[in-house]
């Protein structure tokens, strides 16, 4: 198995690219400045790198091989039309700072696709500033800061978050410089809307909401929460990652949220590229749509123009954000159309449903009742083997594994989310390895400790890792 | 039917009989009053021919302009191998690298991004990428307030104005108080530095080669924020690391910055990629994923997320930073771009935008419409004064296909010429200026 670094492949004199002539002549470097150190970098030919890189490639999962069910992740199949489409050099060559007069294509092109995503949320305008899911909370908490603060409200500081939220939920109301208070779940995994009730003070900016929540429940007292947060001064923030649950099924602003975010990159598509580029897109409604950051794209007299909206929170990325992505996510809505986006919703919702009762037999289901786009299992009913022996026994089956140990709410975590683009062949291949691992668990435990044993390495050693840190090619000379 | 939709009526039908219920309405009884009973008001459907008309369309309302601005995005070559590789699904529709064992291509890529990082800028250890330059410096001056337990930020003014507006927000929200460091003769004032310091600041932030293109030279400002405490952070533009000196030539305790100009497209923006480096001291303090060397059962070798207890997943509101998602794909389109550039290919590129620059300085002086400004040295952009009207100049020169000099404030214009601008393109570019 190939195992080489860039670094180790290179031969001193070897060449990747052929460079134009230049006829400019050599000006003379200024001396103080110029480094003294000798860069280890590598000399590679062309080759050299085409081998490494798709060796290396041979080593991951994607969407393109199989079922990905990573749950809150929503790994949907990756259009390849919308790639094609992002790659327009009319688009890919244009500078950021180029005269809107110029650039009417890539405006109208973020106008509409705020039009559709106000549409499909309920609400009244779109920034696409925010990079990344835990970018766009970041961003929305800041509206809501600033919300407060121009209304004089300043001692509200306290933003309230269900303990079964995302993680970065938490990390994000820190950052933005506000205080978390953590609500409890009922035993059913929705909110306590009687600890809200307990916890409702003048103190209080506003509260974090997954819906459905991280436990792939719908929260069926929405509208009540919404009510008591809105009464007692505060504002709701939509947590839109597990949005694809509801595409074209309801509206968020219906439920009564003020702010959200919605990732790009699960619900509308956009591939995930190994952990970016994302888009957290952040949408408001009347009482925060002119704190949204800047810039925002408004059709003025017949021309796409970018503004700066009175209230605004300021900027949160260097230009327009991860701008190229939204092309791909303005394509993914447009092939869908009004005649199949609601199917997106219901088939997430069905595929899970689905997973749960093919598998509540093995795997023990910690909620009651419906669930919406994933399920999570408290590990094995039999209790012979962990969720992570489970899910490393998965690889071997060929499959990539559930989200594992989140949601914080039960100790065997496995997050399923088998999203709409899956088949139900796809989806009964993976149920029957699950149902094998199981009976696996009964009679050759070991199988599963032992497991994986047919990827490129096997189960890894984090602990040596942390403790004598290798970070970078110099580290292993 | 749809073509991402694979469910027929039969599969649809199997599956509600063995969830027990006749219709997928009543997996949606909960939602109540809030379920939609009408369809969206959207487009419909478009096949794939008719969404390349409308794509067409668009684009053809956009103009590609010969760029003689940078300002934070700038051109680089393209070759061809990062667009076949960067398309590989294996690295295009993987999610973060969570199961070790099926993504040891990501992990290892980004165990090379983060050597080369740390190779460019001299640290010790950097983090899996950023959102972009601008946001990593702010995530930078969120580092040096939690190691100093200090509440105040000193930014140099000549920080790029758009870096300035991001950091300015995260502050902001933070409840961080920020003084502007002036500038003199277009770099830092070092004399208003020592003036501003004090035993509250957290950290001095400069960027280098700085928004008028000039080269700050940082030999006296480790010592000098040495008695209050006070960590440095640079910000330097990862091209020009090949030739001059690094961050860690002057004593820079976290090291930031876009890595945009080594083989990413301009995009109207982004996606582009940010670093953040440190030394060993602070980094437990790093934000984001950090991939580290190790073993596996039988000893290969391998790589893993690693020093997790900083990040939120584990941590939540006691992270170090709420990031979750970075640029991965562009960490990834980064490395493959330093990987086949080498080297020697980064130096000689390095030089060309240098001398493109220089040359594009002189030849515009010669028309006599500019003034120089000052005689400090300069990488790939530089600052003249015009002896016009900047807005008639820019406007002229759009109408010629030209995104001319970036007019940062009274006559005075930023430009910018790349290692890819040709002499051609320069001596038409400024015989067009001299005709204005």
């Amino acid at each position: 198995m190939y195992d080489k670094l860039i670094f180790e492949r290179s031969k001193e004199g070897r060449v990747g690219i052929t460079l134009p002539k230049t006829e400019v002549k050599d000006y003379p470097l200024p001396k103080e400045h110029l480094t003294k150190r000798d860069l280890l970098l590598p000399e590679v030919s062309e080759v050299d790198v085409i081998r490494h890189y798709t060796n290396l490639s041979l080593k991951n999962y994607g969407v393109d091989r199989g079922i990905y069910p990573l749950g809150s992740c929503t790994m949907k199949y990756n259009p390849k039309i919308n790639e094609e489409l992002s790659k327009n050099p009319k688009f890919n060559n244009l500078h950021p700072l180029q005269p809107d007069v110029t650039s009417q294509g890539a405006l109208e092109l973020e106008y509409n696709l705020e039009k559709l995503l106000n549409e499909i949320l309920g609400l009244k305008a779109f920034s696409f500033a925010p990079c990344a899911g835990a970018h766009g909370e970041l961003t929305g908490l800041m509206m809501i800061k600033a919300y407060h603060e121009k209304n004089k409200d300043y001692k509200r500081k306290k933003i309230l978050i269900p303990d079964s939220a995302h993680g970065t939920n938490p990390a994000s109301v820190a950052i933005a410089g506000f205080e978390v208070v953590n609500l409890r779940s009922t035993e059913e995994g929705t909110v306590d809307v009687e600890h809200l009730k307990e916890v409702l003070d003048d103190e209080v900016a506003g509260m974090m909401l997954t819906n459905p929540n991280t436990a792939g429940l719908y929260e069926k007292d929405i509208c009540i929460i919404t009510k008591l947060v809105h009464d007692a001064g505060g504002l709701m923030y939509y947590d839109g990652a597990n949005f694809n649950a509801l595409l074209g099924l309801a509206k968020p602003s219906a439920m009564g949220f003020d702010v959200i975010h919605l990732n790009l990159h699960k619900t509308f598509s956009t591939p995930h590229g190994g952990g970016g580029p994302g888009v957290g897109a952040v949408g408001a409604g009347e009482k925060l749509k002119t704190f949204l950051p800047n810039k925002h794209v408004r059709l003025e007299n017949g021309l796409y123009v970018r503004r700066k909206e009175k209230d605004s929170i300021g900027n949160v990325s260097y230009f327009q954000g991860n701008y190229n992505v939204i092309l791909k996510a303005y394509a993914y809505i447009l092939s869908m159309g009004k005649e199949n986006i609601r199917n997106v919703g219901e088939f997430a919702v069905l595929n899970a449903n689905y997973v749960k009762a093919a598998l509540e037999e093995y795997y023990e289901v910690p909620v009651k009742g419906a669930i919406m786009h994933e399920v999570v299992f408290n590990g094995l009913k039999s209790k012979k083997a962990s969720t992570l022996d489970v899910a490393k026994r998965l690889l071997d089956y060929g499959f990539h594994p559930s989200t594992i140990y989140f949601p914080l709410l039960f100790s065997q975590s496995m997050m399923v989310e088998p999203v709409e683009t899956e088949s139900k062949e796809t989806i009964d291949e993976f149920i029957d390895a699950l149902i094998k691992i199981a009976h696996e668990a009964e009679k050759t435990p070991e199988l599963l400790h032992d497991a994986p044993h047919t990827t490129p390495v096997r189960r890894l050693d984090e602990v040596l890792a942390a403790r004598e840190l290798k970070v970078k090619y110099r580290d292993l000379l | 039917m749809h073509k991402y939709l694979p469910h027929t009526a039969s599969d649809i039908k199997a599956m509600l009989d063995k969830i027990g219920i006749k219709t997928i309405d009543e997996l949606f009884v909960a939602l109540g009053d809030i379920k939609l009973t009408k369809p969206l008001d959207i487009p419909s459907q478009m096949s794939e021919n008719e969404l390349r008309d409308h794509f067409e369309m668009l684009a053809s309302k956009n103009k590609n302009l010969l760029s003689f601005c940078g300002l934070g995005s700038y051109e680089s070559y393209d070759f061809s191998i990062i667009d076949a590789l960067t398309s590989r699904q294996e690295f295009l529709t993987s999610y973060t690298p969570y199961q070790p064992e099926v993504s040891q291509g990501t992990l290892q890529y980004i165990f090379e991004f983060q050597s080369y990082v740390c190779e460019l800028t001299g640290m010790d250890i950097a983090n899996a990428s950023m959102y972009d330059g601008a946001s990593s410096t702010a995530e930078a001056i969120f580092m040096a307030v939690a190691a100093t337990r200090k509440n105040k930020v000193l930014l140099s003014k000549t920080i790029n104005p758009y870096v300035l507006e991001v950091v300015e927000t995260y502050c902001k929200y933070r409840d961080l108080d920020i003084e502007y460091v002036l500038e003199k003769d277009f770099s830092f004032d070092l004399e208003d530095l020592k003036k501003k310091l004090n035993n509250d600041v957290a950290c001095f932030v400069a960027q280098t080669p700085n928004v008028y293109g000039i080269l700050e030279d940082y030999s006296k400002v480790k010592e000098t924020l040495e008695e209050t405490g006070t960590l440095f952070i640079i910000n330097q533009e990862p091209s020009s690391l090949a030739l001059f000196k690094a961050p860690s030539e002057y004593n820079a305790d976290i090291a930031c910055g876009d890595m945009q100009s080594l083989g990413l497209k301009r995009n109207f923006g982004g996606p582009s990629v940010g670093y953040l480096a440190t030394i060993s001291k602070y980094q437990r303090r790093l934000p984001g994923r950090i991939v580290g060397k190790t073993v596996d059962v039988e000893g290969k070798r391998g790589y893993v997320l690693t020093l997790q207890a900083r990040e939120q997943h584990i941590r939540r509101e006691k992270a170090t930073s709420n990031i979750c998602s970075n640029q991965s794909l562009m960490a990834l389109t980064v490395s493959i771009y330093l990987s086949l550039v080498g080297k020697q290919g980064l130096i000689e590129l390095s030089k060309r935008a240098y001398n493109n620059a220089h040359y594009l300085e002189e030849e515009l002086l010669k028309t006599k419409k500019f003034k120089k400004t000052t005689d400090k040295p300069f990488y790939q952009e530089f600052v003249l004064e015009y002896l016009g009207d900047p807005k008639v100049l820019e406007t002229k020169l759009l109408a010629l296909g030209y995104l001319s000099g970036y007019n940062i404030k009274d006559n005075l214009i930023i430009f910018y010429a790349s290692e890819v601008r040709t002499k051609a393109e320069i001596d038409e570019f400024v015989k067009k200026v001299g005709e204005v």
